[in-house]
């Protein structure tokens, strides 16, 4: 059994955005690999690692240009076995899915992180199985495989919803998949130089989407602080001010 | 010239980075306050790698340069020093020193165990009387023919409960002085081995610092390093590459402290506006963040002139005097910047501060460096 990671290559999730001519300006971000598909990988990983299971192969696809090789090749020294980059700026997700579809076709289990963090789509997954023609499974939060049967948990409202699925499959996972996700140690740093870093050309896509304009939540009020003794002074700022009695 | 990091070592710096921020953060406070041993610690940056991180893959180590090591000695020792002097001990005086100068069968023997973490070393060169002035060992390592026999003590000795390995130097020949000095591999179990106790140290807490008594202790011939009279120079080209891990160390501490002093500046309001806003605090800051340039860039060079086999030792003492006086300027700035809240544990600014204090003392103190320093610009 093969599993494929698609990777997002996203800004530090504790980067501070600012938008520069209407878009954001992410020239000083650090790079990182999408927390979600990092989880996936720990997962993945942890898998491959357990020999009551049919995984024998663990890799990883990307959309990106060359600046996006570090997240790769950390994907690599995690312990993935091989990679893809799709030379091309992951511009919307329908474009995006239809790249690592070139790849994808050749594995049994392909996992999207639920969302990328930064524009947050939650799309990929779902499109990737649909020019696949593979089942889809969304919001998963744990994976297991037994043998070559692969066991889900979902969560839904009020509880966990689990199931069995058939292969060829596309999750979307969520938290819960693994804990922490897993620091690459030396000798798989010292590996990942030398494992195979496939770059292929784009196809031909369209965006579905255009990102008309960006904008930046409202900064938060200043907090006016009332005397307790004078709860009419309250109770008028309330009506009047902030209009919600 | 080039200051371009490379893919791996960026890779080694934030993997270090991750596991100090992520994991030994969560319990370095309870540690400092309880003076406990980080054995999870130990044993998870053994299985990362970090533990024999320069030595050669066929030994088990991580076969990565000794820029990657101050990278990552850095990033630890920001958050926890204690678990750094672990690494740098372990690293740069018992792995690199047995790696170097150790026999094929010594390296095949010892080595594995001690770069993936099973098990940990301790070097063990001070005395009650002989510290700074390591020349007059007062332990003695009798000739006995098939076996050495040592009897003395050792003062200060960094892991020297939970190590199972110990570099020992003792005299063999008193009339050569410290040409008749010798270093040996020892069994932490050898019969005749005993601890002090636990030392209540200022900082550093959660590394474990005992002296170590031997009384007609037996260690087999070939655990001798070198030929015999190697002892001393072998333990000051072992402190020699020790001060780069020291260094850096210190410098961790001091940028550790920094960042944190930084980020406070920010967020602490004072007379209407943030503090860093005020210039009494912004040119403390640019003054720390000039100390710690300064103190990197010597780190990074002692390193680079190792790794391309030049000689080193005037810039690991320069780098570990440097980085050693500064950590302690900058650790103390950090908690006048933070004010009150620097003065309580919550805040981590003060453990930094009491801890950057034994970097100016132990591995050679900042005025045996000068000493070194010296003596080498004046030949």
């Amino acid at each position: 059994m093969k599993i494929l990671i698609c990777l997002g290559n996203v800004p530090d999730t504790t980067t501070k955005i600012k938008l520069v001519d209407g878009k954001p300006d992410l020239t000083n971000a650090q790079w990182v690999i999408n927390p979600w598909d990092e989880l996936a990988l720990t997962r993945a990983m942890q898998l491959l690692e357990d020999s009551n299971n049919s995984v024998a192969k663990v890799d990883v696809a990307t959309v990106g240009k060359i600046s996006s090789e570090p997240t790769i090749r950390k994907a690599l020294a995690i312990g993935a076995d091989e990679a893809f980059r799709i030379d091309a700026e992951p511009t919307d997700a329908y474009f995006t899915a239809a790249q690592l579809a070139q790849v994808a076709s050749n594995y049994d289990i392909i996992i999207t992180g639920i969302e990328n963090a930064d524009y947050n789509g939650s799309s990929v997954g779902a499109m990737l199985a649909e020019l696949l023609g593979f089942a889809s499974v969304s919001a998963v939060s744990a994976l297991n495989i037994e043998g070559s049967v692969v066991k889900l948990n979902r969560e839904i409202d009020g509880g966990k919803e689990m199931l069995t699925v058939d292969t060829p499959v596309v999750l979307t996972v969520q938290k819960g998949i693994a804990i922490d996700p897993r620091i690459p140690a030396m000798r798989g740093i010292m590996m990942a130089k030398k494992k195979p870093l496939n770059v292929l050309a784009p196809v031909e896509a369209e965006n579905l989407t255009e990102i008309i304009a960006f904008e930046m939540p409202a900064p938060k009020g200043s907090c006016k602080m009332v005397d307790p003794a004078n709860v009419s002074q309250l109770v008028d700022l309330l009506r009047n001010e902030a209009k919600v009695i | 010239m080039n200051f371009e990091l490379t893919e791996e070592q960026i890779m080694i710096r934030d993997a270090a980075r991750e596991y100090a921020q992520r994991e030994a953060i969560k319990d370095v406070l309870e540690r400092d306050a309880k003076a406990e041993f980080p054995t999870h610690h130990v044993k998870a940056l053994g299985e990362l790698g970090f533990l024999g991180m320069m030595a050669d893959p066929k030994y088990g180590g991580g076969g990565m340069d000794t820029v990657s090591y101050v990278l990552a000695i850095e990033e630890i020792s920001k958050v926890d020093a204690s678990l750094s002097v672990i690494m740098s001990v372990n690293n740069s005086l018992v792995v690199w020193g047995l790696e170097k100068f150790g026999t094929e069968a010594q390296k095949d023997k010892f080595l594995p165990p001690l770069c993936d973490g099973r098990q940990i070393g301790a070097f063990l060169l001070s005395e009650p009387e002989a510290g700074s002035d390591a020349t007059h060992q007062h332990t003695t390592a009798e000739d006995k023919g098939d076996y050495y026999l040592l009897n003395g003590t050792k003062n200060w000795i960094t892991n020297a409960h939970s190590a199972s390995i110990y570099l020992v130097v003792a005299q063999t020949h008193p009339d050569l002085k410290h040409k008749g000095i010798n270093a040996f591999i020892v069994d932490r179990n050898s019969p005749g081995i005993s601890l002090g106790p636990h030392e209540d140290k200022m900082g550093m807490r959660s590394s474990d610092t005992h002296s170590v008594m031997f009384t007609d202790v037996k260690v087999p011939k070939e655990n001798r390093i070198g030929e015999d009279g190697f002892g001393f120079s072998f333990a000051m080209k072992v402190l020699e590459g020790g001060r780069i891990g020291i260094a850096s160390q210190a410098l961790g501490l001091a940028s550790g402290a920094y960042e944190r002093a930084l980020a406070y500046s920010k967020e602490r309001k004072a007379f209407g506006t943030e503090i860093a806003n005020h210039q009494a605090i912004a040119f403390k800051l640019a003054d720390m963040a000039v100390k710690i340039e300064n103190a990197r860039n010597l780190c990074l060079k002692a390193a680079w002139l190792k790794d391309q086999h030049k000689p080193f030792g005037l810039y690991s003492a320069m780098a570990k005097q440097y980085a050693a006086d500064i950590a302690m300027e900058v650790t103390t700035e950090a908690v006048q910047i933070h004010g009150g809240y620097g003065y309580v544990k919550e805040y981590h600014v003060e453990r930094l501060m009491r801890e950057a204090k034994l970097t100016q003392i132990y591995e050679g103190t900042s005025e045996v460096q000068k000493i070194v320093i010296s003596r080498t610009i004046l030949k």
